[in-house]
């Protein structure tokens, strides 16, 4: 069956970022990742995903501010009829810029958070970075553009989700997304300090659910759930190779940012094959399309045209093999594993470690 | 508020939030917005094309009923019409209102 077109389009321009965010999906390696591309390589990427039928756009990292080219980045997307999101930390938008960017034809601006108060958001990103996104977020809404607030939520920030939710609503969002954290990269290799407890989730929910109620349509509220505390897995990208394309900073095409860390598969690069290719014919985006590559329960499941099987990354990372259930199914034989985690989280910290920051320095440290 | 208020004169308009396109790609016309899209039938890209703001209700109807060579649309537009609003993809501008002297 021929896939259809790669309806959004990831732009991961730079893993150069000036938070340090403990949550972070980046790959703990970036450090040691290839050169970045350049403005035309950016460019060509561009106007053959739109050929190939690409219309949703996100232009993420990193923090993409720190490419100097993303005005024209940001002109040409808009030109070739990209709906445009910039994903960002707010660190860069300056009155200069955001004007930029407006005229360039950017669409939406999605802000993050990493707490509703100055101290949590500080440590958890290591920076004194509060102050300037309540400015950076006044500057989105007086140019007009549409806001969305991300704040990834774990256990050190999700019992202030009244707070976020408050802050977001006096900062003029139109949507927020409380995102609770996905493990991969930076946020699973400090899993065990950000971990959730099932009580604070239900408490974040119940906090949610009140606040929706009283502000009605006025802002939109995305809660999505930690999916170590389902039954069945998210039907992650819609199943890989299906609508989605995201490209490294140094040109990796990739079925989902995170399947980078997917061993054996060789993904292709944007400077050495073309999108067309790419999309249709590489091994690395064939690999998991269709049900040939499921394994039981998988396989013979009824529910696997609703979720592809879950998430390729969580097999890998959780049970050792990207081709088996994800474990967050409860038919899966490895959900025990899943479970255990859960359990761990229920239990009070007794010696916390220590976070480990996302930074050049300790990205070296864990990849020497 | 909803419902109320609305009828062949009324001239909704797209969202701001909203941007209606077409796409060849997905043989569709769609409704692109922060982060997600809506892929529209054809009927209801044919009424939302045409709700620009300019045209009312029953200039939509007429020119759809002539576009299509058809007649008898006016329920199912304001129908629909009244469903995008609910969903916020349309919007009726504000009704200019004659100045009050006291």
């Amino acid at each position: 069956m021929t896939p259809g077109p790669p309806l959004w389009l990831l732009l991961e321009l730079t893993y150069r970022c000036p938070l340090h965010c403990a949550f972070c999906y980046n790959p703990t390696d970036f450090a040691r990742t290839g050169t970045e591309l350049s403005t035309d390589d950016w460019i060509r990427v561009l106007r053959d995903a739109r050929a190939l039928g690409a219309v949703q756009l996100g232009l993420s990292g990193g923090e993409p501010l720190v490419r100097e080219d993303l005005e024209a980045i940001v002109s040409e997307a808009h030109r070739q009829g990209f709906y445009v999101n910039l994903i960002t930390s707010g660190v860069g938008l300056t009155e200069t810029r955001i004007r930029a960017l407006k005229g360039a034809g950017l669409d939406h601006i999605q802000l993050s958070f990493q707490d509703s108060s100055r101290q949590m958001n500080d440590f958890l990103s290591s920076t004194r970075t509060f102050d300037l996104k309540s400015k950076v977020a006044a500057l989105i809404k007086q140019h007009g553009f549409p806001m969305v607030l991300n704040v990834v939520l774990h256990r050190l920030n999700i019992d202030h989700t009244a707070e976020i939710l408050e802050m977001a609503h006096r900062l003029g969002a139109e949507y927020v997304e409380l995102a609770n954290t996905q493990f991969y990269g930076w946020a699973w290799h400090n899993r065990a300090q950000l971990m959730p407890s099932r009580g604070q989730i239900e408490r974040a929910e119940e906090v949610t659910r009140k606040f929706r109620e009283r502000v009605g349509a006025a802002m939109r509220i995305f809660f999505v759930v930690p999916d170590y505390f389902e039954r069945r897995p998210k039907a992650c990208m819609n199943g890989l190779g299906s609508i989605f394309l995201s490209v490294a900073p140094d040109g990796t095409a990739l079925p989902c940012h995170a399947a980078r860390m997917l061993p054996g598969i060789e993904f292709p690069n944007v400077r050495t094959m073309n999108l067309r290719d790419i999309w249709f014919e590489s091994a690395g985006f064939n690999h998991f399309r269709g049900d040939a590559w499921m394994k039981e329960p998988c396989r013979s499941c009824p529910e696997k045209t609703r979720d592809f099987g879950g998430c390729r990354c969580q097999a890998y990372l959780l049970t050792g093999d990207a081709a088996n259930a994800d474990p967050v199914c409860d038919k899966s034989p490895h959900h025990d594993r899943v479970s255990a985690v859960v359990a761990r989280a229920q239990q009070p910290r007794h010696h916390e470690q220590p976070l480990v920051f996302r930074s050049p320095a300790n990205s070296s440290r864990l990849f020497p | 508020m909803i419902g109320s208020g609305i009828d062949a004169a009324s001239r909704p308009v797209i969202e701001r939030r909203f941007r209606l396109q077409w796409e060849p790609a997905q043989n569709a016309h769609v409704l692109l917005y922060p982060e997600g899209m809506i892929k529209l039938n054809a009927s209801a890209g044919e009424i939302l094309k045409r709700c620009t703001g300019e045209a009312s209700i029953g200039d939509i109807t007429a020119d759809l009923e002539r576009a299509f060579a058809t007649t008898g649309l006016a329920a199912e537009v304001l129908a629909f019409i009244e469903l995008a609003i609910e969903k916020q993809w349309l919007v009726l501008p504000p009704a200019v209102q004659p100045a009050v002297r006291p």
